[in-house]
């Protein structure tokens, strides 16, 4: 017999109280929980697609709209910008690297990208069957969209304008499957990669398309001149590009350079997704808010738990200090018992947390780093053990208070 | 065994309890006779140093209970006495067993299993071990009151109106089963009743007159 055992044999004699309290206390946990892993996953993945880019230039017009289109593939690009004038950029000093993009249509919903080998290097994508595109019209795809899609190497498809699926097609110029990439965890999994080339001889002829007179994504890279085919090397278009800084002094004059001098306009990953992620962090912290409300109301739940176990216990109480309990030994067990139901609560609901977060990230590929995440231990989870903790002792003060000064001679005489 | 000197309690201005002098040697039973609201309870509650009087001297063993305080008195009343409320109050929670054990854990005397076992057939419950107070008759509930009383042998038994709602053989029982118990471990027994019944039972009678002042009146009437 201990404080422990005594602190279980309560608990057991109301098991649907307990199982209340114990899963009302579990929501808020899991709940908060779950919104700290996702925002963090979220967050892990904005900083580590944008990783090793410093700017993304393309067309005047949103910044935040320059980066999701050419850092994390979610929205069409604002337009198009002379080849030249990236090319220009490339030979200023302060540039150690630029990499062009060519965006406009996608396969089944995932983007083609007309771009440099450099492209797949920067990700540090390396090709898990074939080669890497060497001609016009051959595709090499990344490892999601070849899962999705049943696509191998030898196989053909066609693109289709923007990125929805079912957009006007671009039948008449297939591309040729010659490579699939390793998995990264990283966009390039999403991604159909092919030459720059490719792309504007596929709109070289899809410029006497009638589809192209109502497409909306505004972003086909193409050459200037839809006439003159085969494509002339001058006045190329692309869609955006990448680029990585030769030296971290060109961060304080570059962007601002880009933005006055050219027709180019310089946005910063780091800068946009931090503005993104404020956004998010607004839901986020609505979320957090309704589960702090939970875990509010177990506290109360807890209390009157603990109270009317009180008012139910007196005489246990008044028989066990009668027995020689001291009253700090009284104390104890109606501590002990709330912390149990504290604790019960805490494992319970960090364990429903990380089994969803680890369900999501199964289930959902383009959240499978979550499944990961969550077999990790978050710092903040240190604050949610402290919330619900302090949950059970904030529970316990008044009933500890009232059994602690009790009148056990009053109490035995009265019964 | 244990020596009352010059006992008053009072409540507010009204004294309700006192006890000029009463003696026990070791191992005594006594009666402790008087009319409802005598300060039977509250003379019981003194002995086991649940209630301190506001005068007056008492030596339990040869430990003055005026010199305990606080965890002190709880520790000494763990080891020391044993008592059998009117109501007997097991702990619903716990089964028989586990209720002496807790009488045990209480005390700060080791958990002995077969103390348990041994205690709950001499007062013929051994098969009830693993029931829960709820499932026990009243007769049964007392036999495992008077062994949770007893299962850490105190020097001093206190028993409160054990035969109150008992019909006459049932009343001759539960007394013989404290005397018994009492006798096995040598303590003094006090048994506080006003039931007419006990006092042929007792061999010394220490008899409290009723409540001085108004509460003799409606006492009387009652």
């Amino acid at each position: 017999m201990n404080v422990v055992r005594l602190a279980f044999a309560y608990a057991r004699r109301r098991p649907l109280t307990t199982a209340f309290n114990v899963a009302l206390l579990a929501l808020g946990v899991a709940t908060i929980t779950l919104v700290i892993l996702l925002s963090h996953e979220l967050e892990q993945r904005l900083v580590r697609e944008a990783t090793g880019i410093d700017l993304v230039v393309g067309a005047k017009g949103s910044p935040l709209q320059l980066v999701l289109a050419g850092i994390y593939h979610a929205d069409v690009p604002p337009g198009n910008v002379p080849l030249a004038a990236v090319e220009e950029l490339a030979r200023r000093p302060l540039v150690r690297q630029v990499i062009p993009m060519a965006l406009g249509d996608s396969y089944r919903g995932y983007r083609i990208v007309g771009t440099e080998p450099a492209f797949v290097a920067h990700y540090d994508a390396t090709p898990a069957q074939g080669r890497a595109w060497a001609a016009p019209m051959e595709a090499v795809l990344g490892s999601e969209v070849a899962r999705a899609t049943g696509l191998r190497v030898g196989g053909t498809f066609a693109g289709s304008h923007g990125l929805a699926e079912g957009g006007g097609g671009h039948d008449e110029t297939p591309y040729r499957v010659v490579g699939v990439l390793a998995p990264t965890g990283r966009v390039i999994d999403r991604l159909v990669l092919t030459g720059i080339d490719s792309v504007w001889r596929v709109h070289a002829h899809g410029d006497a398309d009638a589809d192209h007179a109502r497409d909306a994504d505004g972003g086909h890279a193409k050459p200037a001149s839809a006439s003159s085919l085969p494509a002339p090397a001058p006045a190329r278009e692309v869609t955006l590009a990448l680029v990585k800084y030769a030296s971290p002094v060109a961060a304080a004059s570059l962007p601002r350079a880009i933005n006055a001098e050219t027709v180019l306009q310089a946005a910063s990953p780091a800068y946009e997704s931090a503005r993104l992620f404020t956004v998010f962090g607004i839901g986020t912290d609505v979320v957090r808010g309704f589960a702090l409300l939970l875990v509010v109301a177990s506290v109360f739940g807890l209390f009157v738990a603990l109270t009317q176990a009180l008012d139910e216990r007196r005489y246990d109480l008044a028989i066990m200090r009668a027995l020689g309990a001291s009253r700090g030994k009284v104390v104890a067990v109606l501590a002990i018992e709330s912390m149990l139901l504290a604790v019960s609560g805490l494992l319970v609901g960090l364990g429903i947390a990380h089994a969803l977060a680890a369900t999501i990230g199964a289930w959902l590929p383009a959240a499978g780093e979550l499944a990961h995440g969550a077999r990790a231990w978050q710092a903040a989870e240190w604050g949610i053990v402290a919330l619900a903790l302090g949950a059970g002792i904030l529970a316990t003060l008044i009933p500890a208070w009232r059994a602690y000064r009790q009148d056990v001679a009053a109490t035995l005489a009265d019964g | 065994m244990f020596s009352l000197t010059g006992i008053a309690h009072r409540y507010g201005d009204a004294t309700v309890l006192r006890v000029d002098e009463w003696r026990s040697g070791t191992g005594e039973h006594w009666l402790l006779a008087g009319a409802s609201g005598s300060g039977k309870t509250t003379l019981l509650h003194i002995l086991a140093a649940l209630t301190t009087p506001t005068t007056g001297t008492i030596l339990v063993g040869g430990t003055d209970l005026g010199g305990l305080s606080g965890a002190a008195r709880d520790r000494w009343r763990g080891r020391n006495v044993g008592l059998v409320p009117q109501r007997l109050h097991l702990v619903g929670a716990l089964d028989v067993a586990d209720n002496l054990r807790l009488a045990q854990y209480l005390a700060g005397v080791p958990d002995d299993a077969h103390r348990i076992r041994t205690l709950l057939e001499s007062v013929g419950v051994a098969d009830l071990a693993r029931r829960y107070p709820r499932e026990l008759s009243q007769g049964q509930a007392q036999r495992v009151a008077v062994a949770r009383a007893v299962v850490n042998r105190p020097a001093l038994v206190l028993a409160d109106e054990p035969t109150a709602n008992l019909d006459d053989v049932h009343a001759s029982v539960a007394l013989d089963l404290l005397r018994a118990q009492c006798l096995a471990s040598g303590a003094a027994l006090v048994v506080a009743s006003h039931d007419a019944r006990v006092r042929p039972l007792l061999p010394h009678v220490y008899a409290l007159p009723p409540r001085p002042g108004p509460g003799e009146a409606i006492g009387a009437s009652a």
